[in-house]
């Protein structure tokens, strides 16, 4: 009797266990009858990926381009870029420029956030100065910086009322600058500047944190679903102004963490597009899709470069920084390590950048016997006899790609100018605080614009202080340039300073600049007007599916 | 018994805290802050991200804090999914990640425990090394590797599969296969020598020339008794598998509580740490304890008492 009672007992653990699991089941396959039932009819669907959860669908807190990449479509700033980079008024129907070009006067159209209720000025002037409300810890808020007395409010010192956003009535918004900012119309457009509908932020502090009714927005999507960790649904938003533009009525965007596994999915026909912002192509299937004829390439105005630790070390002396630039083969790096269609670096401004396009020759690249010329005199500056006694560290943040970089330029300046490097790697939040405490000496990073302007890449190193700069180099002659591109209204002598300054910088190369990034991409043959534009955005709004 | 139970309990309140004590210290010893980022922001900025977190506060208003909420199972807001509080991120995976873990556990126990008595009722025979060489091909070969074939084959060659996602049942056959084919060979091996060493007893002797067949030996006497050791290797591979796998997720993009478990360290994510490692403790806890008390119910020489080890 009493076997039989334990054997019961077993069993009867057993089941209720089961029947935990089988509750979990059941809900799952309802699930996947909703999802499933969708796909057959006529309606144009749009299957993406991202690699992660978005951190944050909140426009003022979001910092990254998964979240970026939801924001840029569900809610719409005053302006739009769209994919072929050209901007347009989005929920400004009119923009008027003061002759100092401090003064911009929005007229908004008629638009209506997702709760029917109408977008008004007074929705952006809310956003704005949630964002450099100190209390909110807007991660982002820098970018708000050009609008006059945005950085001193932020930093703690200033006052709101002394901002220069003014609502003058529920259709016109006007803007006062701090300097003349040529690319302003563009920063309107990034998602710190979207609207957010002040009386739904105001009844709920955490109204971004899932989809539904609490999410309003005002862009050519809704955010349909959100399963976290999972995948969004966007739908297309039946009360935007312009819907008639909008050609696809639902956007699927799965979550996926491996790149191979994206790849399986878009090969079996899953995804219709894989690319930056919607994931990668991994690098082992480069070469597949370029056999294909498939892989398609844009240039992306972002730089990956190695910064210089200009305080201490070796790399405190400008020629050895130039013989260790000079001496990288960027091409053979490009063709054998990095596979793609990226461009090498000679400048810090990358070619993608408007009246930047023939400014990369700013020094040799892969030039040893110039670059051995450069190390002699840094070595006889150092009272060392040997490049031997020369020892070099470079970090980077673990990742195998960054890892094989290393070792591709280790190899070079060892083979080259016979100089022993050796590599370090710390996990990405540590390694940014390392870069940041000076605590390397050759350190790698990459500098992705987030406008379409040079300013976005020389700002960084204004002042050792620049929390971008983080290689300890100033330089009172670029400051100065700097200051007077800012102050400038005519737009080729603003272009004049900026491109001094780069050659100052490249001159004494307190950061190696190895090369441009270039976006690929593959898409499905019926996806129509997809592409990244120079900042690695696509919008969704002018997609279209032809089968 | 109630009495040993409850002594159990104690003692697990006392694992749990020094659990806490050890992951907040070697959390904070850790380099990195959970708020660097590529692009700066202003100083003014951090300290409010700090203060916001409570991570401006001296370690020991930090450690008093931390003790306080995880006593109320409250862990807080993520740091790196702002909005997000860390209960609900474990609240939504979890289910998930314990459905895929007791599918696995079924296969890995069903399966292990057929593999493991046929290999030893036909030992030494034709059978028992098939069955022998699948259980130690199953235990060597890792299961990202396996997870990765899976996925390729089954999933895009021959589309039998979904290649990942998690949207019903068929979604989380691959998955489960790839986490259970290695618990599936432990156990397989463990049950076959444990029944082998039952097959020399006495007791199935005398039920074999009493005329009992070798199934019948096997499911009436040897069978319960050979499960005694896989009872064991239950606990900690229950504790492990519910709480999803990492590589598995990830390869199969389920969304499970297994990422969590990693990227919460390289976020530097405190909240989500915190909240992980209790979570996990206190399952893995528990289930030992049910295993211990599982024990004296197949085995009734076993007696638990208050303290007392045999």
């Amino acid at each position: 009797m009493k076997k039989k009672f334990s054997l019961l007992v077993l069993l009867a653990s057993l089941m209720l266990v089961l029947a935990a699991c089988g509750f979990g089941g059941s809900d799952d396959k309802s699930d996947g009858d909703k999802s499933s039932g969708g796909d057959n009819s006529a309606d144009k669907t749009l299957n993406l990926s991202i690699a992660t959860e978005p951190p944050s669908l909140n426009p003022q807190k979001a910092t990254d381009s998964t979240s970026g990449s939801i924001i840029r479509n569900t809610f719409e700033g005053l302006t739009r870029v769209d994919n072929k980079g050209e901007i347009q008024n989005a929920a400004a129907e009119e923009v008027k420029v003061s002759d100092d070009k401090l003064t911009y006067t929005f007229k908004l159209r008629d638009a209506k956030w997702t709760n029917g209720d109408p977008v008004v000025a007074g929705d952006f002037a809310y956003a704005w100065k949630w964002a450099l409300d100190p209390k909110n810890a807007s991660e982002y808020a820098s970018i708000l910086y050009p609008i006059k007395g945005a950085q001193v409010y932020n930093e703690g010192k200033g006052k709101v009322e002394d901002l220069g956003i003014k609502v003058v009535d529920d259709k016109t918004l006007e803007v006062t600058l701090e300097n003349p900012t040529p690319y302003f119309l563009e920063l309107t457009a990034f998602y710190t500047y979207m609207p957010v509908n002040e009386k739904v932020v105001k009844d709920n502090k955490n109204w971004f944190s899932e989809a539904g009714d609490k999410y309003v927005t005002n862009g050519p999507f809704t955010l349909d679903e959100w399963k976290h960790n999972d995948s969004i649904t966007l739908k297309k938003n039946e009360d935007y102004w312009d819907k008639d533009n909008v050609a696809l009525s639902t956007v699927n965007v799965k979550m996926i963490e491996s790149s191979a596994t994206a790849n399986r999915e878009f090969d079996s026909g899953n995804l219709d597009y894989l690319g930056s912002p919607y994931n990668v192509i991994s690098l082992d299937k480069m070469n597949t899709y370029k056999d294909q004829g498939v892989l398609k390439s844009q240039p992306y105005a972002a730089v990956y470069e190695y910064k210089l630790n200009t305080t201490e070390g070796p790399t405190k002396n400008v020629n050895i920084r130039k013989a260790l630039a000079m001496s990288i083969d960027r091409e053979a790096l490009i063709k054998n390590v990095l596979k793609g269609s990226q461009t090498p670096a000679m400048a810090d401004v990358p070619v993608a950048i408007a009246g930047f396009e023939n400014d990369n020759n700013l020094f040799e690249g892969n030039n040893t016997a110039e670059a051995k010329k450069y190390l002699e005199k840094g070595l006889k500056e150092l009272g060392l006899k040997d490049a031997s006694e020369l020892k070099i560290a470079i970090s980077i943040n673990t990742d195998e790609g960054h890892a094989s970089i290393a070792q591709f330029i280790q190899e070079g300046w060892k083979k080259n100018l016979r100089i022993e490097t050796t590599i370090d790697n710390a996990e990405w939040q540590v390694y940014l605080d390392k870069v940041s405490a000076l605590d390397y000496q050759v350190g790698r990073m990459g500098w992705i614009a987030d406008y379409n302007d040079a300013y976005s890449f020389l700002e960084r190193y204004d002042t050792a202080k620049n929390g971008n700069n983080d290689t300890g180099w100033e330089n009172k002659e670029y400051k100065d340039l700097m200051t007077k591109a800012v102050k400038e209204t005519d737009e080729e002598k603003r272009m004049e300073y900026l491109k001094d300054g780069q050659k100052i910088l490249m001159d004494e190369m307190p950061v190696i600049p190895i090369y441009f990034y270039s976006n690929e991409y593959v898409a499905k043959d019926y996806v129509k007007n997809m592409a990244p534009d120079k900042l690695g955005n696509i919008s969704l709004k002018e997609v279209d599916i032809e089968k | 018994m109630l009495k040993y139970i409850l002594k159990r309990f104690v003692y697990i309140f006392i694992a749990l805290f020094l659990i806490i004590t050890i992951t907040f210290f070697l959390m904070r010893l850790a380099p990195g802050s959970p708020f660097a980022s590529e692009k700066s922001f202003p100083p003014e900025i951090e300290a409010q991200l700090n203060a916001e977190y409570g991570l401006d506060n001296p370690w020991y208003i930090q450690y008093k804090d931390y003790l306080i909420s995880t006593a109320q199972l409250d862990f807080g807001e993520s740091m790196k999914y702002k909005g997000r509080s860390t209960n609900d991120m474990i609240a939504e995976s979890f289910p998930i990640s314990l459905t895929l873990g007791v599918e696995a556990m079924i296969l890995a126990v069903g399966l292990g425990v057929l593999f493991g008595s046929v290999a030893a009722l036909y030992h030494n025979r034709g059978v028992d090394y098939v069955v022998t060489t699948i259980a130690v091909l199953g235990i060597s070969v890792p299961s990202f590797i396996l997870a990765g074939l899976l996925q390729y084959f089954l999933g895009l060659k021959l589309q039998l599969f979904p290649i990942s996602g998690w949207n019903g049942f068929i979604y989380s056959i691959l998955p489960a296969t790839a986490i259970a084919v290695t618990h599936m060979g432990f156990i397989a091996k463990l049950v076959r020598s444990s029944m082998l060493e039952q097959n020399n007893s006495e007791y199935v002797k005398m039920a074999r020339s009493k005329g009992l067949s070798k199934w019948g030996v096997l499911f009436k006497h040897s069978l319960r008794n050979a499960l005694l050791p896989v009872v064991t290797y239950l606990a900690p591979l229950f504790a492990g598998v519910i709480t999803g796998s990492f590589i598995v997720e990830q390869i199969f993009a389920i969304p499970g509580l297994g990422k969590y478990f990693v990227t919460s360290i390289t976020n530097r994510d405190y909240t989500v740490i915190m909240g992980t490692t209790v979570f996990y403790s206190i399952i893995l806890l528990l289930a030992v304890l049910i295993v211990d008390i599982l024990y004296g119910f197949i085995d009734p020489r076993i007696k638990l008492r208050g303290g007392k080890k045999a």
